[in-house]
């Protein structure tokens, strides 16, 4: 049975290709010939347009080298290259510039206007970038106007005066784009160790949503919790306490 | 505590759990009395009246005397600390020191002044380089078949391995008398020592001896915890990225890998089977409990609620439940959830609670806790044990300074932890008591914290 339905697509196959292949001979016959209306009188021949080509070589050269450039055109009267001046209508010249240059030419002629262009890329040596540190700014500078955040004890939500401290801090980061920052993440040196590096952890990342709140992009921002491992301050008192809770600012070198 | 009659170890244990569950149920019937539950070192078998005999020395040997000392010292102190025991004073035994079962009058024994129920007693000599020990454990009342154990000791002529024959004698005295549960004489306690600024791993014997250093990072190394086969260490140390789980090999002596991430990374926790490691990272920005493999890979998410978790611990019985730590009500509180972070039950009612560590048999919980937390509140950080079933707590440690890191022994009789009496961390001691809060005493100096018990 198979077999059988097999017979009869393959005949249906090929009957189908017959058919198409006899609709396309028969489309070609029609569409052959020109029709003899569209042959109309031809219009009188214009002035031949100028056409022109400009090349350098090398196109590419280190300060104080020359390059050759070389120029053709056709049916043009007068020629001009930028910077240059008039030149023949066919010629070279060879120049050095100061710095990566177009030289544009323009070809007149009776039959119109043609521009051909072509760069010449000047490689001049790069002077040493300044140091990273002038663009980071002075490590005081930073200090003065990125100021570490204080928490109340417990809790790892921004208070009042630190929300302050961090819009100062993003507008002095906004201005110096190169500067990273590391947030340190501290608890004061009660309660326990594992549960303070968690939420010194918190900490730090308050500060950091802050910051990116702000518009500091997070890839500048890097966290890092301390817990009560690093104590600023040993104490046991509440004001040494304070101390040891918070978000400290510094430069990420 | 209150302890039940002393009755005779001999009969069934179950039995007088039951018995004491019974009395725990009908005297607790308002739910806020917190006396009264029975941790294993209270559950019913009273304590035997044990006499230890130094033992013979057998050889000439000029070593044999220091290291008979060290090894007597060792029996004696690790049948103490067991909890199980009444020792006889040593200054009511009799005069004889017998070396072999031939040598003991038993009745000299069980007379009074000694009054023992069991004798311990045996030889002990240096042949050569090697100790050869025969100890003897009798049953006293038993006048005509009194042996009760018989091992022989043949080891390496070094002050350790004196002690560590004591351990193994002492383990199987135990593991006789306590109704079957295994001695802790050759378990181990991992801890932090802190030197100047930098904080590693170091590692002793149950008995606070052999106290030696495993890490050498010259960094700030915390939470170590020891895999359940003894063969691995998890910890957390601080890098240039901040604090990672990183793993040494006790079988290697080397650091081995723990795939790193980004976050703090903290207070990792062995699943019973060795196969995983729950921990606390904050690699989206928020501290969460997360299960890897114990290479670091497979890893998942566990908790997902903002604010910080930490210090996870597995059921170690059943492996499917973890309790944490979590501060998403502010103040840090003790929690228990399923391993696939469904089912969370907060523990604690208030205060300031941390460091939780899960007994051998998922019964109960201890972890330190300062409940009335705030400057200025009375008390102080404290350890703690609860029944998981019940929530029923008690007290262990009162007026003491502050305590922090509970971790139970295997045998869960016992719990080591860190104690700081002028509350300063760099004066952190380690200390170990009887899970009931009796016979605390003091392992090592200051300057140890975050002990971790070996699971055998």
């Amino acid at each position: 049975m198979n077999v059988m339905q097999a017979g009869i697509r393959k005949s249906l196959v090929i009957a189908a290709a017959l058919v198409a292949v006899g609709a396309v001979t028969g489309c070609h016959k029609k569409a052959s010939g020109i029709d003899p209306n569209a042959l109309g009188p031809a219009p009188a021949a214009p002035a031949a347009a100028p056409t022109a080509t400009i090349t350098a070589d090398p196109l590419a050269i280190d300060l104080g080298q020359s390059v050759i450039l070389n120029w053709r055109t056709q049916n043009a009267t007068t020629v001009t290259i930028d910077g240059i001046g008039d030149v023949s209508i066919n010629g070279t010249q060879t120049v050095s510039p100061a710095n990566s240059t177009n030289f544009h030419l323009t070809a007149k002629g009776d039959g119109g206007t043609t521009e051909a262009n072509v760069r010449v890329t000047v490689r001049v040596p790069v002077a040493p970038t300044a140091p990273a540190d002038a663009d980071m700014g002075s490590e005081a500078a930073f200090h003065q106007n990125v100021q570490d955040v204080f928490f109340d004890y417990d809790s790892y939500d921004l208070r009042p005066d630190a929300t302050a401290s961090v819009s100062k801090a993003a507008a002095y980061l906004t201005a110096h784009p190169a500067i990273r920052v590391v947030i340190g993440g501290y608890c004061d040196d009660r309660g326990s160790a594992e549960y303070n590096l968690a939420l010194g952890e918190n900490r730090a990342n308050a500060a950091r949503t802050a910051l990116i709140a702000a518009g500091i992009p997070a890839s500048r921002l890097r966290v890092i919790s301390y817990g009560k491992e690093k104590q600023f301050c040993t104490e046991e008192n509440e004001s040494c306490w304070q101390q040891n809770r918070r978000g400290q600012f510094s430069l990420d070198k | 505590m209150h302890r039940p009659k002393r009755t005779p170890a001999s009969r069934p244990v179950l039995l007088y759990s039951f018995v004491a569950l019974l009395f725990f149920l009908a005297g607790n019937v308002v739910s806020h009395a917190q006396e009264g539950f029975k941790t294993e070192t209270s559950s019913g078998v009273s304590n035997i009246r044990i006499a230890v005999a130094d033992f013979k020395p057998t050889s000439d040997d000029p070593q044999t005397s220091g290291f008979k000392h060290t090894f007597d010292a060792t029996l004696f102190a690790d049948l103490a600390n067991a909890g199980i025991f009444d020792i006889v004073s040593k200054s009511l035994l009799p005069q004889s020191t017998p070396g072999a079962p031939a040598e003991i009058k038993l009745q000299q024994w069980a007379d009074a002044p000694a009054s023992a129920a069991m004798v311990a007693f045996g030889s002990f000599g240096v042949q050569g380089s090697r100790i050869t020990c025969n100890g003897f454990l009798f049953d006293a009342k038993n006048l005509q078949y009194p042996q009760v154990l018989a091992k022989q000791y043949s080891e390496e002529a070094t002050d350790d391995s004196a002690r560590q024959i004591a351990h193994r004698f002492a383990d199987e005295i135990i593991f006789r008398l306590s109704g079957g549960s295994q001695g802790i004489a050759e378990s181990k306690i991992f801890y932090v020592k802190l030197s100047g600024g930098e904080k590693e791993i170091w590692q002793m014997d149950y008995d606070g001896a052999n106290q030696h250093a495993i890490t050498h990072l010259g960094t700030v190394s915390l939470s170590p915890r020891i895999s359940p086969d003894n063969s691995r260490l998890a910890f957390s140390s601080l890098g240039r990225e901040g604090f990672q789980i990183r793993m040494f090999s006790l079988v290697l002596n080397r650091m081995v890998n723990f795939s790193e991430t980004g976050g703090t990374n903290l207070s990792p926790a062995w699943s019973p089977n060795g196969k995983d490691i729950a921990y606390s990272s904050s690699r989206t920005g928020d501290p969460e409990i997360w299960i890897s493999d114990s290479n670091g890979g497979s890893t998942r998410r566990i908790t997902s609620f903002r604010g910080p978790d930490v210090s996870p611990v597995f059921n170690p019985r059943t492996g499917s439940q973890i309790a944490w730590i979590s501060g998403r009500t502010n103040l840090p509180q003790l929690y228990v959830m399923d391993i696939d972070g469904a089912n969370v039950q907060r523990m604690t009612d208030g205060g300031y609670a941390t460091s939780p560590s899960w007994s051998p048999n998922g019964q109960f919980l201890t972890f330190a806790w300062d409940r009335k937390y705030g400057p200025g509140a009375p008390g102080g950080q404290d350890i703690y044990v609860m029944e998981i079933a019940t929530k029923r707590w008690i007290q262990l440690t009162h007026d003491g300074g502050r305590c922090d890191f509970p971790s139970w022994s295997p045998d869960g009789r016992h719990i080591v932890y860190a104690n700081s009496p002028d509350g300063k961390a760099t004066h952190m001691k380690i200390m170990t008591m009887l899970a009931d809060g009796t016979q605390k005493r003091e392992l090592t100096g200051a300057g140890a914290d975050m002990p971790n018990w070996s699971w055998k």
